[in-house]
Order: structure tokens, then C-alpha cells, then sequence
């Protein structure tokens, strides 16, 4: 019976947990469908009274979030598709190829891992400005496609990729590139999703650097277009949870999808050996 | 292609990226923390003139960066164990063996860790509103006046923390429940047949053999903590009286609002001074909990 009791209180809890965690984004969703005033009156309804899809057509309309959306899915495709190429084929590297140095630069790049990327933004903006890259799309994408966390993760996955595989390639007369290609790939898979997520979300998520670098109205991401669009409108909260929406949704579903690969590489990426 | 040098072929693109675009702007701030980098000199690099530590000097006298820093601190000093508490009273109660639903629970309370922070500041702001907002509303039904929670400059801090450990506490949740799943089932064994409690199995078993991921969370939470900005810029710009101006938030001005960039790296170094030295202590504590 005791059990019984403790099994009550425990599950009670984690259902209440559960309410908290995701009752602000279901509130979100549900005011998102509120006629424009609705949602500021007192108590504050739960439910719309007719649910509406014109904050939505607003949205898309008026406030210029469906340009914002398109440039947050370039950005976040690109960055994924370029960090892959970069930190895959040199995370390989620092794991399996032999080369003089492999291993101090290594320690070097984990060592910069406690350097907060804050740091080197200044003087980037004043790079990208020489380049003529400030309020360009390569200016978001530039500093991010070689990440040294990136690389980390690949190199853990890659180590278990056994070295007879690579040698009995290298004997049947197969190039450092085929090897990479045929074999090497294949077998980091997993990673590579996991990778990939990571990478999509964070640019997808990213809010400093692109405020900085992006200044156009017609450039800014779906993150930096609904802080201006909480500045402008403030009173529209039904049309602004419209716009919440939209910027949490694509992540969330790809989270809930993948969401095996994601976890697997905050373990990864936290136990760092 | 040798192996030798296919390694090198396969690292130079990324090492090449990461010189460019990461260390060499680290170098760079240094340097430019010791210049009067302005909008002058944005113009014409004519106008830029090394002051020494100057920049430091003068911050060290303004006002605005030691409530910033102070703002800071408090943010790390208070959310930080909130926040690991949160994670792992939520991660001992989905992995106590009585729970049901677990991989549902364990997405559901790890959904607000992926969710674009700037999106659900915007939520939380209404349901911090003083007279619309729900929290409000739930604290007038038990006899509590409302609170102008991000108008006040005693509140907006503590409202800020609250947010953040609504959207943090899963990261370290997931953490915590991995190392819980890696202790032996053995030692508990044991501590029953000694006449343990629950509790005290909690403090003499599950307790001691966290302590090396208690630091670890604790050095990833703190650095993230450090970092705030987003919050403040979406949910009170800052204010009010400045009671939610960051570090970094105070750089965000003094670089992109004022164009002292000067001035901003050095902000930004002394950020970086804060966290390293920060860290240093903490890591010197894991090594010490995780020899045996």
C-alpha cells in the first residue's frame, strides 16, 4: 500500500511538472487562434471563443514573417549542409589519419572551447565589414560552419570505427577519398544526424549574431524579426503567439522526430573526456 | 595520397574556418580592447589611437557595468542552483521505478530546452503580465496581490530567473538521468540491507556518486548563465532602472547601440576573464571529486 501511495505522489508530480513545461506553449498555441483583444481579459481565457486563422494571414500578409521564415529555413539548411562537409571530414581526421601535430592542435581546439563566442564578435563584425559581408546571408554562415564542439563530437564517434576496416580498404587499392566516401560515412550515420540536428537548431535558434550582422528589414530571421515585432505591436499579443508559433514549431517537430539522435549527442558533447 | 597528408587535406578547411573566423578575432579583441575603436574610426581607420587600459580604467568607473556585472552575478549566483535543483528533482522522479510514462514525461519536460528563447520570452511576458497575465492571476486566487513582475526593478531579475529555469532545467535533466541510470543497482542493495531510508540512501548513495556530474552541469549551466542577453533585450530592454542590464547586454549597447567598439571588447574581455576564472575553480573541484 505504501508503494501504492509513493506511486501516486510521484507520477501526480511529474504530471504537474509536465503542465508547467509544456503549459506555456500550449497557452501559445491557443491564443494564437484568439480574435485580436481576446487573450487581454481578465481572467485570461483558455480557449478562444471561435477560433480565428486571420492573426496567421496577418502574419503572413502584413508583417513580412513569411520572408523572415524563408530566410531562418535558408540559413538553417545551409548551415547544416556546410557544417557537415566541415567538421565531419576533419573530426575523421583528428581520429583516424595520422599527421605530425594531430594531437597538440587538438588539445589547442579543446582548450578554446572555454572561450565564449561573444568574444570574437567585435572584431568579426569588423572583418566581415572589410570583406563587405554585413547584411549578407555568408556573413551569418561564415563563422559557424566549422564548429570546434562539431568537430569534438565526430572524433568520440569516429574513434570506434575499426582500423582494420580502413586498412583492408587501403589494400584493395582504395583512395584516402573513395575511403571516406564508401566506408567512413556509412559508419558515422548516427553522428552525422546528430550533428546535423544540432547544427539546425542553433542556427535556427541563434539570435545575437544574426541581429548584429543582418540589418534589412527584408534579411532578418524568423528570432530577430519577432523581437522587432514585439517592439512594434505590443498590444497585438494574439497576433505576436501567431507569430511564436510558427518560430517554435518547425524545431520542436524536428526534435520530436529526432529526438534519440539529439539526446545522444548532449551526452556526448556534456561528458567530455 | 599518403595518410599523412590526407589528414591534413581532411582538417585544414575546418582548422582554416575556425583561425579565421574564431581565433583570430579572440587575438583581435584583445587588441582592439586597448584602442578607442569608435564610429570615427569605423569611418576612417585614421581616427583609431591606442589608449592602453584605458578602455578597463573607464569601465571600472562607470556605474552602468558594475550594476551590469552585479545583474549578472545575481542572475549566476541564484539561477544557477535553482536550476540544477529543478533538473534533478525532475530527473530523480523520472527515474524513481514507480513512474509511468517515462519516455513521454521525459520529452514533455525537455520540450522548452529546444524552443527558440526569443518565441517563448514573448509567451512569458504575457503570462507575466501584471493584470492579464495568468501567473497573476493563479497567485490572486490564493490571497496574493499581483505583481508587477518585469515593471518592477525589485521583480524583473527574479522573473527573468524564473523564465530561464523554465527553459533550461531539461538540458541538465537529461544529464542527471544518465549518470542516475549508471549507478549501480549494488549500492543501494546494500543500504537497504543496512536499514537505509530513502532519503538517506539519497544523501549517502545517489548524492556522493553525482558529485562529478554536479560540477560538470554546474561549469556548463554557469557558462551558459553568464551569456545572458536575449532575455533582457525581448522582455524588458534592459530595464526597468536598469535592473535586468546583463554584461553582455551592456556590450550589445556599448558596441552596436553606441559604436564604442573599443570599449565593448574590453567588456567582453573582462566577461571572459569573469567565466575563465570561474571555471578554473570549478574544474579544479571535479578533478578533485572524480580521483577517488
Amino acid at each position: 500500500m505504501r508503494l501504492r501511495s509513493r506511486a501516486i505522489l510521484v507520477n501526480a508530480a511529474l504530471l504537474a511538472a509536465a503542465a508547467i513545461s509544456l503549459g506555456p506553449l500550449v497557452w501559445m498555441v491557443s491564443v494564437s487562434f484568439m480574435a485580436p483583444g481576446e487573450a487581454s481579459n481578465t481572467p485570461a481565457p483558455l480557449l478562444p471563443r471561435a477560433a480565428t486563422l486571420e492573426n496567421y494571414r496577418q502574419l503572413f500578409a502584413q508583417t513580412g514573417m513569411g520572408r523572415s521564415f524563408a530566410n531562418s529555413l535558408f540559413l538553417a539548411t545551409a548551415a547544416t549542409l556546410l557544417a557537415l562537409v566541415f567538421n565531419v571530414s576533419a573530426g575523421y581526421a583528428f581520429a583516424k589519419l595520422r599527421f605530425a601535430g594531430r594531437e597538440r592542435i587538438f588539445r589547442l581546439l579543446l582548450g578554446a572551447l572555454i572561450i565564449p563566442g561573444q568574444v570574437a564578435m567585435i572584431p568579426l563584425f569588423l572583418l566581415l565589414k572589410q570583406m563587405g559581408l554585413v547584411n549578407t546571408y555568408l556573413g551569418v554562415l561564415l563563422p559557424s560552419v566549422a564548429s570546434i564542439f562539431g568537430i569534438f563530437l565526430v572524433r568520440q564517434y569516429a574513434l570506434s570505427i575499426p582500423d582494420e576496416l580502413l586498412e583492408a580498404g587501403r589494400i584493395d587499392g582504395a583512395g584516402e577519398l573513395r575511403l571516406f566516401w564508401s566506408i567512413v560515412l556509412p559508419s558515422l550515420s548516427p553522428i552525422l544526424v546528430t550533428l546535423a540536428i544540432f547544427t539546425f537548431l542553433g542556427s535556427w535558434n541563434d539570435f545575437l549574431w544574426p541581429l548584429i550582422v543582418l540589418t534589412d528589414d527584408d534579411r532578418h530571421t524568423l528570432p530577430v524579426a519577432l523581437a522587432s515585432l514585439t517592439r512594434e505591436h505590443v498590444q497585438d499579443s494574439e497576433l505576436m503567439m501567431a507569430g511564436g508559433v510558427i518560430t517554435v514549431l518547425p524545431v520542436l517537430v524536428l526534435f520530436l522526430v529526432l529526438q534519440r539522435y539529439y539526446i545522444q549527442g548532449l551526452l556526448a558533447g556534456s561528458i567530455k573526456g | 595520397m599518403k595518410t599523412s597528408h590526407a589528414g591534413w587535406v581532411f582538417v585544414t578547411p575546418a582548422l582554416f574556418m575556425i583561425a579565421v573566423f574564431f581565433l583570430l578575432p579572440v587575438l583581435a579583441a584583445l587588441g582592439l580592447s586597448l584602442t578607442d575603436f569608435d564610429i570615427y574610426a569605423l569611418a576612417r581607420l585614421d581616427n583609431l589611437r591606442f589608449v592602453g587600459g584605458g578602455n578597463y580604467l573607464r569601465l571600472l568607473q562607470t556605474p552602468l557595468f558594475w550594476k551590469a556585472l552585479g545583474n549578472t552575478l545575481f542572475f549566476v549566483l541564484v539561477g544557477v542552483p535553482l536550476s540544477i535543483a529543478v533538473s534533478l528533482m525532475a530527473a530523480l522522479l523520472l527515474h524513481s521505478a514507480v513512474a509511468r510514462g517515462k519516455a513521454i514525461f521525459r520529452t514533455a519536460l525537455f520540450a522548452p530546452v529546444v524552443t527558440t528563447l526569443v518565441a517563448v520570452a514573448v509567451i512569458w511576458n504575457y503570462l507575466l503580465h501584471t493584470r492579464y497575465g495568468l501567473i497573476n492571476d493563479l497567485l490572486g486566487r490564493i490571497g496574493i496581490p499581483p505583481i508587477n513582475w518585469l515593471g518592477d526593478p525589485r521583480w524583473a531579475m527574479p522573473a527573468i530567473i524564473l523564465f530561464a529555469v523554465w527553459k533550461n532545467f531539461g538540458f541538465n535533466m537529461v544529464i542527471f538521468l544518465a549518470a542516475l541510470q549508471s549507478i549501480p543497482e549494488e549500492l543501494y542493495e546494500a543500504a537497504r540491507i543496512e536499514g537505509a531510508t530513502a532519503l538517506q540512501q539519497l544523501r549517502f548513495v545517489t548524492l556522493p556518486s553525482l558529485a562529478p556530474t554536479l560540477v560538470l552541469v554546474s561549469i556548463l549551466t554557469m557558462a551558459g548563465y553568464f551569456q545572458l542577453f536575449a532575455e533582457p533585450y525581448v522582455m524588458t530592454q534592459g530595464g526597468p532602472l536598469q535592473s535586468t542590464t546583463s554584461v553582455l547586454y551592456f556590450m550589445y549597447e556599448e558596441g552596436f547601440k553606441w559604436w564604442n567598439l573599443g570599449s565593448a571588447s574590453a567588456v567582453a574581455f573582462l566577461l571572459f576573464l569573469l567565466m575563465f576564472a570561474v571555471t578554473l575553480v570549478q574544474s579544479f573541484a571535479l578533478r578533485r571529486w572524480s580521483e577517488p
